[in-house]
């Protein structure tokens, strides 16, 4: 790498007045927000939210605000590798040769693009709870499971009771962005270029092996940068299941703002949390993205 | 095997004719190769040199006549295109190596996915022919990291683990600078020594002095000469053919 050049960092009269007027602006907005509103901040309550005292073990146990990070972190993970898989199946399917899988693919994608996420969340989580979830079997399976077997279940779907909601809410969730990653992984597998299909046809590996050895890798290094921002925003849309009362992070702001009646300290702190899982998964992308392409030297 | 004509000809095209749109790339060729012969297609930009080597494996489809590989009929079937495909190797132009494998992963990928053999096989298998193009110390080098020169070699090992009886070369040192053009041409020549039946699309008139067994002039989708070499460079027959050859030959 090149040593830093000395230009970028010397501080032009231009940096200073637009730094300058940053200022101002905030402390503006400060100013009005303070002296209109009339506002008393009053942060005592967000802690006891986060962890409370636990009379009967004598322990810190977590609160609300941390029970509902966890649960979107954990709606989060799954419907980012539902997303993916059926992302992958989708994307593969648009660029088929065959004119069925397209039409299909394309459908769904384009189905999914034009209906904003409301109305969606709405008329699908009532049919996956009604149609899909029985399917599933998740209510037999918790009654029957041994205790060993719910512990594991719990920590990957959350408690018992609320396990259906879950369920639910992450694959509505799933297949709203496995809409958007499709579109990716089609124009990661375009990117490729032709040649490298035909060398490996030449070298006589079938339709399937020049996808899994040739195409993919490629794609995917391709792919990475723009699966990092979809992944972010799928953390973020991760908010509008408190539509269908999945009891997430947001949901429960919700319910400590109007009880608490505090709502710029619990939202704003809210914000912050939302802030550093999502910094954190682009700064994971990050170095994943450096990372890769090694080959590119 | 679908060893279904009895045909001694390795490779033998009849009437084949392939349309892009509107425009007809080949217009009835007819073309017969003997095991073992080598033979060099030359003719202007867009005559089809490429589009009948590309036939001939399956990169592009013909839309009627008939090609017959060592035996093999092709037509639709998934069967015949992939047994015709593994006794067919290529080398193209710009190289097409996966960029994101090794040198010598990209000699054993074909072996170990297509063929089925073990790695340590196909590793012993490829650093043979990595030496016989002579850069068997590049095995772990990826191939952004080659010269052009050393790429086009490499594609050339990579078919040859696949131990074909037909080696297709579609204007293999075209994309080349001059200096690196010889060590590609020198592996092709040996390659020829060989006994192996090869077709190639080039411009290097040298190496068809050299090697080739018969040459073949195309114009407008159509061979206007087939020729010894001889012949072909002393006393051609067709004028379209004497006019490419004082133009390509001139410099």
């Amino acid at each position: 790498m090149a040593a830093p050049s000395r230009k970028k960092r010397r501080i032009h009269a231009l940096d200073i007045i637009v730094l300058a007027a940053v200022i101002t602006l905030v402390g503006y907005i400060a100013y009005r927000v303070d002296s209109v509103l009339v506002y008393k901040w009053d942060w005592s309550a967000i802690p006891s939210y986060l962890f409370r005292w636990d009379e009967k073990t004598g322990t810190l146990v977590p609160n609300l605000l941390i029970k509902g990070l966890v649960t979107t972190i954990r709606i989060a993970i799954w419907a980012m590798v539902v997303a993916s898989i059926l992302g992958v199946i989708l994307g593969i399917a648009r660029t088929s040769e065959r004119l069925f899988p397209r039409l299909v693919s394309w459908a769904y994608v384009e189905f999914i693009r034009n209906i904003p996420p409301v109305p969606f969340l709405f008329l699908f989580y009532f049919f996956i709870s009604s149609q899909i979830i029985p399917l599933l079997g998740i209510d037999e399976f918790i009654h029957s499971a041994s205790p060993g077997t719910l512990t594991v279940a719990e920590f990957l779907f959350g408690p018992a009771n609320l396990m259906t909601n879950f369920v639910s809410g992450m694959i509505s969730l799933s297949m709203m962005s496995a809409a958007y990653i499709a579109e990716i992984v089609r124009a990661g597998i375009q990117a490729v270029p032709k040649g490298q299909r035909e060398a490996g046809q030449t070298v006589g590996l079938s339709h399937f092996a020049v996808m899994r050895y040739v195409i993919l890798p490629q794609a995917v290094e391709r792919v990475v940068p723009p699966l990092a921002g979809q992944f972010i925003t799928l953390i973020k849309d991760s908010s509008l299941v408190a539509l269908i009362s999945i009891q997430e992070l947001s949901f429960l702001a919700m319910e400590i703002a109007i009880s608490e009646q505090r709502f710029f300290e619990v939202w704003i702190f809210t914000g912050i949390m939302y802030f550093v899982v999502c910094y954190a998964c682009a700064l994971a992308f990050g170095r994943l993205e450096r990372r890769m392409g090694a080959y590119r030297r | 095997m679908a060893r279904n004509t009895g045909d001694n000809a390795m490779i033998r095209l009849e009437g084949v004719s392939k349309w892009f749109g509107n425009f007809r790339a080949l217009c009835d060729v007819d073309l017969t190769v003997d095991q073992g012969e080598r033979v060099v297609i030359c003719g202007p930009s867009g005559s089809g040199k490429s589009t009948l080597i590309r036939c001939i494996n399956r990169l592009e489809e013909h839309e009627s006549g008939r090609i017959v590989v060592d035996g093999i009929v092709m037509d639709d079937d998934t069967k015949h295109i992939a047994d015709i495909r593994a006794e067919v190797g290529m080398v193209f132009q710009q190289f097409n190596l996966f960029p994101h494998l090794s040198v010598l992963e990209n000699c054993t990928l074909g072996p170990m996915k297509a063929r089925g053999i073990g790695r340590a096989e196909a590793q012993k298998l490829a650093m043979e022919y990595l030496e016989k193009v002579h850069i068997p110390e590049q095995a772990g080098k990826f191939p952004s990291q080659l010269s052009g020169g050393q790429q086009q070699r490499v594609a050339i090992a990579r078919s040859l683990c696949m131990t074909p009886k037909v080696m297709l070369f579609d204007e293999p040192t075209s994309a080349l600078d001059p200096e690196m053009i010889k060590e590609v041409l020198d592996v092709m020549i040996e390659l020829a020594e060989t006994g192996m039946t090869m077709i190639c699309v080039t411009h290097e008139m040298g190496f068809a002095k050299t090697v080739a067994d018969k040459m073949i002039f195309m114009d407008a989708g159509q061979i206007v000469e087939a020729a010894t070499p001889a012949d072909f460079f002393s006393n051609p027959k067709s004028e379209r053919t004497k006019l490419f050859l004082s133009q390509i030959l001139s410099h």
